[in-house]
């Protein structure tokens, strides 16, 4: 196929003037190597036809004078006044997007080219609960729902949260209790929040310092310093739950501490917490580092429970409507990919590097996989130890409430399920997952049972009233 | 032998002890295990561990980061390079509004003994306070954490330069000044022609204090607030242990440090005047 008239329209040598069926000699030179500026991929291709007919147009088709000019003024310097007036990023991949839509035969209703934001910045700690929203870069899962994410590294979930609300980050990962308090103001600013879909379930564990080793009994913890990752997470409020049914009070027999996850090794290292209940790698890593044990995995404390989550503002979803609907797609495709067992030792070496986790691949493998050691000596074989379940049960919504309620961190009457309703979007989410042809549950409240005990999401009061130690 | 050389051999034989006994005291984290159970493979027992890397390695780190210093490997991880020219900038912004600040306010305080005592109190009780502690109140006020940290340097910085600026008009000899009068100068010419000559030696040191500051602040603030910087770079590479990397980014620190230093320390050489 001649592509001549696809040569470089911002080269004073090139000659775009080829046309259909054009006897000149280099159309017919079988000579590659005299063409190497030419697009080779179909993409490229595109990329240049765009380029071409946006600077054939300003020169109203005539060859002679546009190579004129850029003799005159310079190829760089009339790329860059072009690119200054015509979008020509977007441009050309709003048309590849489109293309791939249609090719794919995806419904033109959310074509690509209607999105009104394609570059978006998400924010990530480091942990393996990120799963999804990190390896969907490398694994260019945005990148197939037309989007240009950058994922950026966040030092902690105050900052996450800070840099959310000051839209720095357009979306992010946060805590599943994170925006519920936000939407409530407890803990920052009232501002509304979305939770549109779950990360990951279970995935954290309780780890302690080597020298508890014969210290396996809650009871024995009395004046044990703990580090979480933040005040609202389920981290938190499962390590209260868990010390509370062995008859500890978590605001007197123990410490708490809020501690980055990044750096709960280096602080168990130090002796400053006896143990922590905190996402992975970090158990694992402290593990690999022989400094401490992995006492439990929290899924032995509630088994399928959340733990982080994708959320945005309400502004930003209704702004940007089909932007939302793209990366929300991208998120529940990362997801799905990434409950698959089989999926996971790739995604391991795929969020590892400096530029993700930055974690020993073997450590982040351990997590993914559930073939791992504990520390003391054993070899444990736990394919559920972490889960990826986008759904967001209104229930657990309610579950979390109840707990802020129970240890103080909202003292007023709260409407559980209006608010659980409002901030977590699970019919929308379960409405994604059947256009997507996933299996979603029909109902969006169940009862759990954590620690042996159930919880009905109909009766939260009397939930919270019936536990002895809570807050008063 | 001369003073110098003595000096210049002493140091060279403090380099070489530290470099020997730093060697010494270190380890390789190697824990090369053959045959190892499958839990030991697990427990990374065949790679290295992290511990406190040695001279000879944390040299080699060094040359390895700086053949390369300015790849960029998307947004969270990018070269030493990169990082420093980010902090730099950072640093440069907040002092140099601190300067256009702190230098007139200082003068016009110093000129007055009023406003001088009157503003002591405020500027002590500012003075001390740390730049994390000022970190939350910026981010949520300003909502832009770049501008965050310029803030935060800029807070920190401003108060050595303001009491050595205002202590340095204060304590212009008044000779000096009765003499202007006699030559009836006016107030403009006096505070330009003979107080500014004689408070710049003061002022500037309220000008390295302030850069040797502003240098302290931008670690800890990117560290906080992370994204860019050679905060954050020592933030990610703590998270991985990797402590090699880590007093890399410590020498290169005190080597920047040290050149911002001097850069204010050679300039008060053009200013500097002799009584």
């Amino acid at each position: 196929m001649p592509v001549n008239s696809l040569d470089d329209p911002f080269s004073e040598k090139s000659d775009l003037s080829h046309g259909a069926g054009c006897s000149c000699k280099s159309c017919h030179s079988a000579d590659v190597e005299m063409v190497q500026n030419l697009p080779h991929t179909e993409e490229e291709m595109v990329n240049r036809f765009v380029e071409t007919s946006v600077v054939k147009s300003i020169f109203g088709g005539n060859d002679v004078k546009r190579r004129q000019f850029i003799r005159t003024v310079g190829a760089g310097v009339f790329r860059a006044a072009l690119l200054s007036v015509v979008p020509l990023g977007a441009l050309q991949s709003c048309i590849n997007d489109t293309k791939k839509k249609v090719e794919s035969g995806g419904s033109s209703k959310l074509g690509a080219s209607k999105l009104e934001k394609i570059k978006l910045n998400i924010g990530f700690v480091p942990i393996t609960c990120a799963t999804p929203i990190i390896m969907s870069k490398p694994m260019g899962f945005y990148e197939k729902y037309g989007l240009d994410v950058d994922v950026i590294k966040t030092a902690g979930w105050a900052v996450a949260r800070d840099k959310s609300l000051n839209k720095e980050y357009d979306a992010s990962h946060m805590l599943t209790p994170m925006p519920l308090a936000m939407t409530m103001g407890a803990g920052s600013s009232s501002v509304p929040y979305v939770m549109p879909a779950v990360e990951n379930i279970n995935g954290q564990a309780i780890c302690l310092h080597n020298k508890h080793k014969d210290k396996r009994d809650p009871k024995m913890w009395k004046g044990f310093k703990f580090g979480v990752p933040f005040e609202y997470s389920m981290h938190n409020f499962l390590l209260r739950y868990y010390v509370a049914e062995h008859g500890l009070d978590p605001d007197k027999d123990i410490q708490i501490r809020v501690v980055p996850p990044p750096e709960m090794v280096a602080n168990l290292r130090a002796g400053n917490l006896d143990g922590y209940l905190s996402p992975d790698p970090f158990n694992q890593r402290a593990v690999y580092e022989n400094v401490g044990f992995l006492h439990m995995l929290t899924k032995d404390i509630w088994e399928g429970h959340p733990c982080c989550a994708f959320a945005c503002s309400q502004e930003f979803v209704t702004n940007n409507p089909n932007t939302y609907s793209a990366l929300f797609s991208a998120i529940i495709d990362a997801t799905h990919f990434s409950s698959q067992q089989e999926n996971r030792a790739q995604i391991a070496e795929a969020i590892a590097p400096k530029n993700y986790l930055n974690q020993p691949a073997s450590v982040i493998a351990q997590v993914l996989t559930g073939k791992y050691a504990d520390g003391l000596g054993n070899v444990l074989n736990e394919p559920n130890r972490i889960g990826f379940d986008p759904f967001p049960w209104h229930s657990m919504g309610v579950w979390i409430l109840t707990q802020m309620k129970r240890w103080g961190y909202v003292k007023e009457d709260i409407d559980y399920k209006k608010i659980a309703e409002q901030v977590y979007l699970a019919a929308e989410c379960g409405a994604k997952m059947k256009e997507m042809g996933y299996d979603a549950p029909s109902t969006t409240y169940k009862k759990h049972t954590i620690m042996g005990k159930e919880f009905d999401p109909n009766f939260p009061e009397e939930y919270v009233n019936s536990f002895d130690i809570r807050v008063k | 032998m001369t003073e110098n050389k003595k000096a210049i051999l002493l140091s060279i034989t403090l380099f070489v002890v530290f470099l020997i006994v730093g060697e010494l005291i270190t380890s390789t984290g190697e824990r090369n295990k053959k045959n190892m159970t499958e839990y030991e493979q697990l427990m990374g027992m065949g790679e290295t561990q992290a511990h406190v890397p040695g001279p000879i390695e944390v040299f080699k780190h060094a040359l390895s980061e700086l053949s390369d210093p300015f790849y960029d490997n998307g947004p969270n991880d990018k070269g030493i390079g990169i990082q420093l020219l980010y902090s730099i900038a950072r640093v440069m912004a907040g002092y140099l509004l601190s300067v256009i600040i702190a230098l007139p306010i200082g003068f016009l305080i110093g000129m007055s003994p009023v406003f001088y005592k009157a503003l002591q109190p405020y500027i002590q009780i500012l003075k001390p306070i740390s730049p994390l502690a000022w970190m939350p109140l910026a981010l949520f006020v300003i909502k832009d954490s770049v501008m965050s940290s310029v803030f935060v340097i800029f807070i920190c910085s401003i108060w050595p330069m303001l009491i050595n600026t205002a202590f340095g008009v204060m304590s212009v000899k008044k000779d000096f000044l009765n003499v202007a009068k006699t030559l009836e100068m006016s107030s403009l010419k006096t505070a330009f022609q003979i107080i500014l000559p004689a408070a710049l030696p003061t002022i500037f040191t309220g000008l390295r204090i302030s850069m040797g500051i502003s240098w302290l602040v931008i670690v800890a603030a990117e560290m906080l607030v992370g994204g860019t910087g050679i905060g954050y770079y020592v933030w990610n590479e703590w998270n991985n242990l990797d402590l090699a990397s880590v007093v890399f980014s410590i020498i290169m620190i005190g080597f920047i440090g040290m050149f911002l230093d001097s850069l204010i320390s050679r300039s008060s050489k053009y200013f500097n005047y002799q009584e």
